[in-house]
């Protein structure tokens, strides 16, 4: 009775090893992410890939989930944003959006960490493109599998 | 006129010269003087619009490290110095008029910078920094004051095309540039150059 378990394990040993080589063929060059070593052999210089165009159209997008920073629909080329100036704030910091009419950074940015209210902008909010990027036309690297939140909630809602 | 010279000068070496000067010619003929005079006066005047000229020229500007190493590596990464149709906006083109009483002006006052340059008043990085905003406030000033002339030598507000503008871009023109409410300075600060520390500056967080 020992023997059949034992060969099945066998057996099973190059379906894993199929199924890692099949995994990584997947990943390899060209079929989905490109090869991030450099080109082959490494020593070949290769042309830089173009300059993608930004997305500059100024419409809103959608957010995958409530707490995605909301992403920036126009060019910030030349925007300083440093210790000494912050651009992003002249048009979206509270005072100065009616006259830019643009949509406020939200009241989280005026709170610190532990919820409490400050008399301006939280410093750790200050970097506004560590969570705010803008977009570019470029095609995905990989296929995106994203599912929405609610896709995954309420499945019956999708049909309607 | 010699007489009149030798009453207010009284007697001294400077009345023999100033009389000597007041006093007509006695070997060059009037055609010669008010000839050679003329062009004389073709060949020095063309000599000091050449000088001025040269000193209204990016290389002129860069050849202080003040200006080499502060603002025009920072002028190298904008729109203003490589672009997709090839022109740029070297130093003068922003920063000394075209006309030509205001550009004696500028270059008059520019003598100050002459100044600073000799005795060294931003010839560190730390100095230039420390005296950054007090620049760039004068800066903004001037340019407020003759209503972004500079910026108007190119961008005029006549052939702007505000169709073929971002509809933020247009709608901002509309409301503050066509209306004269604002100048290009007011909205467009440190765009050729980093920007100070923009605490207390309108419009500025």
């Amino acid at each position: 009775m020992r023997r059949p378990a034992l060969l099945s394990l066998f057996a099973m040993v190059p379906c894993v090893f199929a199924g890692a080589l099949w995994a990584q063929q997947i990943g390899g060059p060209g079929r989905d992410a490109p090869r991030l070593k450099g080109p082959e052999p490494f020593t070949r210089e290769t042309p830089a890939p173009p300059m993608q165009r930004q997305v500059t159209d100024d419409v809103r997008r959608r957010r995958n989930y409530p707490d995605q920073p909301p992403l920036i629909p126009h060019s910030i080329e030349g925007y300083a944003l440093d210790l000494n100036a912050n651009k992003c704030l002249s048009c979206h910091s509270r005072k100065f959006t009616e006259q830019s009419q643009a949509p406020m950074i939200s009241v989280t940015h005026y709170q610190d960490r532990d919820g409490n209210f400050l008399g301006g902008v939280s410093p750790r909010r200050y970097q506004c493109l560590a969570c705010h990027v803008p977009q570019t036309t470029a095609a995905p690297l990989v296929e995106n599998r994203f599912t929405d939140m609610d896709a995954m909630a309420e499945p019956d809602r999708r049909s309607r | 006129m010699a007489t009149v010279v030798t009453r207010v000068l009284g007697h001294s070496r400077l009345r023999d010269w100033v009389r000597q000067a007041f006093s007509p010619a006695r070997t060059l003929s009037l055609a010669f003087l008010t000839l050679g005079g003329f062009v004389a006066g073709v060949f020095f005047w063309g000599g000091f619009n050449t000088v001025l000229e040269a000193t209204n020229t990016e290389s002129f500007c860069v050849s202080c490290h003040e200006m080499k190493t502060n603002v025009f590596e920072e002028l190298k990464g904008t729109i203003h110095f490589t672009n997709r149709s090839g022109v740029r906006a070297t130093c003068p083109d922003c920063h000394v008029p075209h006309k030509w009483t205001d550009k004696i002006a500028r270059k008059m006052q520019a003598s100050k910078e002459v100044w600073g340059h000799v005795f060294g008043s931003i010839d560190t990085r730390e100095k230039f920094l420390a005296l950054r905003k007090h620049l760039a406030e004068r800066e903004w000033e001037r340019m407020k004051a003759n209503d972004s002339l500079e910026c108007r030598n190119c961008h005029s507000s006549e052939s702007m095309d505000l169709t073929k503008q971002n509809p933020r871009a247009a709608q901002a023109h509309e409301r503050s540039l066509f209306s004269g409410e604002k100048t290009c300075i007011d909205c467009h600060k440190g765009i050729a150059h980093k920007l100070p520390n923009m605490s207390g500056v309108p419009g500025w967080q």
